[in-house]
């Protein structure tokens, strides 16, 4: 009895012990040969070809949803600048707007209506031909949009620049839309509104396809009370006419794109995109060693010149950005000019730029970068002037000096501040120089430091900036100084007023000469220093050879070149 | 047996009401609001209020509260903010991930720490009994995230023989149904995909399994000690039973007991474990969601997590109770 029971659980344990050599010795092979040549093979087969035709990216997020009128982050129009495509597109390698489903277009007089001539021969990728009908369905749609669609976190392009639905037609600078035949499309304005042209570029303004948008709901959103939920388009079944079609989107791992056949433009290398999403810098970086990715952007500016010598391909993005240090006027100090003016005065930009942020950054004197319309050769700058600066604050009333709060960013990287710890450092110690003692106040970004910074009066010094969204001189300085806000703490009726006045002008010739006066008036004014205009940069792999790089991310992957 | 498990899972009821009310009132407390992590670097304080009143922030907490848990009582865990998908659908797609890793890396642990845990005891004094003690100290002390940093810059970065993030190949085409990648390739014939799942587990696997496997090897180290010199061995030896049978049945059976609760307990580990190993391996499961939750404020997720994690955790443990009785007869009774 007892020798067969025990017989009986010896062979159960013998087997166990069996199945863990068995398990073990598996372990052993994997970690050995067998995974060496997997990989191998892999490389092997992709030298081969001529051109490996699909093309990996790596995005540091998946895109917040797959319909663009409803996004408002770079991941989403990342992937939406493959699919869509709007009336108006930008110039390559600049922020100005060029042709792009619309031919060419005529605004009349007043501003207020526009003429567009449409591509002919172009279909969405459901078949569904782009027309002006389908023009008009895409700007009617937007401007029909009610209750939760109409929030911020939603529809926040549409709402910001048209200002407002049908809903409240008081508000809204978009009126209607008509179509003269198959080609020609009427826009009109309730408003003059300059950068209407502009504005179109941005991918929430791409056309969709009317059958698809009503096939799949995409207007069904925000079904639950705590956050907008995304319509069966937006997770799934977006339909443009770019040059590439969904294919499919693993969230969190990665999301496919295939080329369009019947694009009506070229059509270029790659046949498949994936954007591959990887969170982390670093691990970034490492996909990209590891060869798993073609490319990633806003690489720190640490790893630039490592990944150059280890043969990568890294190409600058001219810069669109602007990082600047705020000066809170509710701190009694600095509400005074001449606190400010010395504060100037006391920064050494050309230092700052050289030691804190990455190559092809430039010095900024005002608050748009070069490029954008209204930018003043000729404004008033305060160069590196330390003794000034200390003559300025002994008249202020502060001879030794004086104590303030300065708030910056930990733990984050923005495409205008990829270090905000070394701007931070750099900047105190040049304060120093002249007596000014700072008080570090460091915070996560979101939501304490944006929080602190944009949502109380409770700060003085800080550090922010700005990636514009296109070439636009509202969409810099409107933003910053167009009305009271926390942020500053300041009210400039005058101000305001000249910045209303800005946006609403129709010729854009005398629109460039306001905006020229209003980047004088606010260097005046002074409150802020324009710091610098970081350059955020991208990298790739060896066989890279060209990418379009454009200062609004405006990047079509049939423009990449590859070598192998 | 069954009248237990109806008993256990009753229990969980008040427990996890409970722990519903606290989560709530935890999670409101975080400082910034959910309205801000929504709308982020753009908004303006206008919109924060706009979003406040559209989404109830600003009702009553209790208001608050009973909406939140009439519909989480049908299944309702909100929509994430971070991704506007629903909750559970999010945890659907995720956990299996996070399984498929923790099953890797419970294998790689009981794999490699019960024999080794029970050869430092057969050994005990000696080289092998050292040496695994001084390892198990090191697994033990060694931080997951830079235990996983150093195996990902060996293998993957500077070796390049494992892939170094993610929970498959960029290039792979392969059909998922089950989320479960490997089952998923081996299920529909596409083994390239299946192997290439399994190579992507190995790493954070590793990674993942160490802590649990220097625990399991030193409980398992004394639990033999202390077995093996009880009465009853002696007992065996004396009646000339075969060493094999005495080691088997006898020592390694019993010493299992304190081996299993270890496992059991371990099972939470893993958890917190994954959020920063599927961190460092961009390995997309629920530990990476839980960062990305925490980080961006998503309260839906967070307070649906912790009553998904709170279930969990009592399956677990039932589970752990259950194999006791398996183990030994005797807890049966009790």
């Amino acid at each position: 009895m007892t020798n067969r029971g025990t017989s009986v659980r010896g062979a159960g344990f013998a087997r166990k012990r069996a199945a863990l050599t068995a398990g073990i010795s598996i372990a052993a092979l994997l970690l050995t040969g067998c995974v060496q040549s997997q990989r191998e093979e892999n490389t092997g087969a992709e030298g081969d070809a001529a051109v490996d035709s699909t093309f990996v990216f790596a995005a540091s997020a998946d895109p917040k949803s797959l319909d663009p009128a409803f996004a408002n982050d770079g991941e989403s129009f990342r992937v939406s600048r493959q699919i869509f495509e709007g009336l108006v597109g930008v110039e390559a390698g600049t922020a100005d707007p060029a042709p792009l489903l619309a031919e060419s277009w005529e605004t009349a007089e007043d501003g207020l209506s526009t003429v567009f001539q449409l591509k002919e021969g172009v279909t969405f990728h459901d078949g569904t031909p782009f027309n002006a009908e389908a023009v008009c369905f895409n700007f009617d749609r937007w401007y029909n949009w009610t209750g939760i669609q109409q929030a911020e976190t939603t529809s926040y392009y549409y709402g910001s620049l048209f200002r407002g639905f049908a809903d409240s037609p008081e508000k809204a600078v978009y009126k209607s839309c008509e179509a003269n035949g198959d080609n020609e499309v009427t826009v009109n304005l309730a408003k003059p509104f300059a950068g209407f042209i502009a504005a179109l570029s941005l991918p929430a303004f791409g056309m969709q396809s009317p059958t698809a948008l009503e096939e799949f709901s995409a207007d069904e959103i925000g079904g639950t009370a705590e956050a907008p939920s995304l319509s069966e388009y937006a997770l799934g079944h977006p339909v443009g006419t770019g040059p590439f079609k969904f294919d499919a989107w693993n969230v969190g791992q990665q999301l496919e794109l295939s080329i369009y056949d019947d694009y009506w433009g070229d059509k270029g290398q790659i046949t498949k995109t994936i954007f591959r999403i990887i969170d982390d810098p670093q691990a970034r970086r490492q996909a990209l060693e590891a060869g798993d990715i073609d490319g990633y952007d806003l690489v720190a500016p640490a790893d630039t010149q490592s990944l150059k010598d280890a043969g990568y391909n890294i190409t600058p993005r001219d810069p669109f950005t602007i990082l600047y240090l705020g000066m809170n006027q509710a701190v009694p100090e600095l509400k005074d000019p001449k606190v400010r003016e010395a504060i100037a005065y006391a920064i050494d930009k050309d230092a700052l730029v050289a030691q804190t942020l990455p190559e092809g950054t430039k010095v900024a004197t005002q608050f748009i970068p070069e490029v954008v319309d209204g930018y003043n050769e000729d404004v008033t700058t305060y160069d590196y002037d330390p003794e000034r600066a200390k003559e300025l604050l002994a008249e202020a009333g502060y001879p030794d000096g004086f104590e303030v709060t300065f708030n910056y960013p930990t733990n984050v990287s923005r495409p205008y501040m990829p270090t905000p710890e070394q701007v931070f450092t750099n900047l105190q110690a040049q304060l120093d120089e002249v007596g000014i003692t700072v008080k570090p106040a460091p915070a996560a970004w979101s939501p304490d430091y944006l929080n602190q910074v944009q949502g109380t009066p409770d700060h003085g010094l800080h550090l922010l900036g700005w990636t514009g969204d296109y070439n636009d001189t509202d969409n810099f300085i409107g933003v910053f100084f167009g009305q009271e806000k926390l942020e500053f703490g300041f009210d400039n009726p005058e101000l305001f007023a000249a910045l209303d006045e800005a946006r609403g002008m129709s010729d854009r010739d005398k629109q460039t000469e306001r905006y020229k006066e209003i980047n004088e008036q606010i260097a005046e004014f002074n409150p802020a220093i324009p710091l610098a205009h970081p350059a955020p940069s991208l990298a790739f792999a060896p066989r890279v050879t060209s990418y379009p790089a454009s200062p609004v991310n405006d990047e079509v992957f049939t423009d990449i070149e590859l070598s192998e | 047996m069954l009248r237990v498990i109806g008993k256990r899972i009753a229990l969980l009821i008040p427990t996890l009401f409970g722990l519903s009310i606290l989560l709530f009132l935890w999670v409101r407390s975080l400082p910034g609001g959910p309205a801000t992590a929504l709308l982020g670097e753009k908004a303006t304080p206008e919109a924060v209020a706009r979003v406040n009143e559209l989404y109830g922030f600003d009702r009553p907490l209790i208001t608050q509260y009973l909406t939140y848990i009439g519909k989480l009582l049908q299944g309702d865990f909100g929509v994430s903010i971070n991704t506007g998908r629903p909750v559970l659908e999010e945890f659907a797609t995720r956990f299996p991930a996070t399984l498929e890793l923790t099953v890797i890396a419970l294998i790689f642990a009981i794999g490699v720490g019960i024999p080794l845990g029970y050869l430092a005891a057969r050994h005990y004094g000696r080289f092998l009994d050292h040496g695994s003690v001084v390892l198990s100290l090191i697994g033990i002390t060694v931080p997951v995230f830079f235990l996983a940093f150093i195996l990902k810059y060996l293998f993957a970065i500077q070796w390049s023989i494992l892939p170094p993030d993610g929970r498959q190949s960029p290039r792979i085409d392969a059909t998922h149904y089950t989320q479960f990648y490997v089952l998923d390739g081996l299920l529909t014939g596409e083994y390239d995909a299946a192997w290439d799942a399994f190579l992507h587990l190995i790493l954070p696997g590793l990674a993942l399994g160490t802590i649990p496997l220097a625990i399991i090897v030193r409980i398992t180290r004394a639990s033999v000690l202390e077995v093996q010199n009880a009465d009853y061995v002696r007992t065996a030896r004396a009646k000339g039973l075969l060493e094999r049978t005495i080691r088997g049945s006898f020592i390694l059976r019993n010493a299992m007991l304190p081996v299993v609760t270890t496992i059991g307990l371990q099972l939470g580990l893993l958890i917190s474990g994954a959020v920063l190993t599927e961190t460092v391996f961009a390995f997309n499961g629920i530990g990476r969601f839980l960062r990305d939750a925490i980080f961006g404020l998503d309260y839906p997720v967070l307070q649906g997590f912790i009553i998904f994690i709170a279930i969990l955790y009592a399956l677990i443990n039932l589970i752990v109770d259950l194999s006791y009785s398996v183990i030994d007869p005797r807890v049966r009774v009790q």
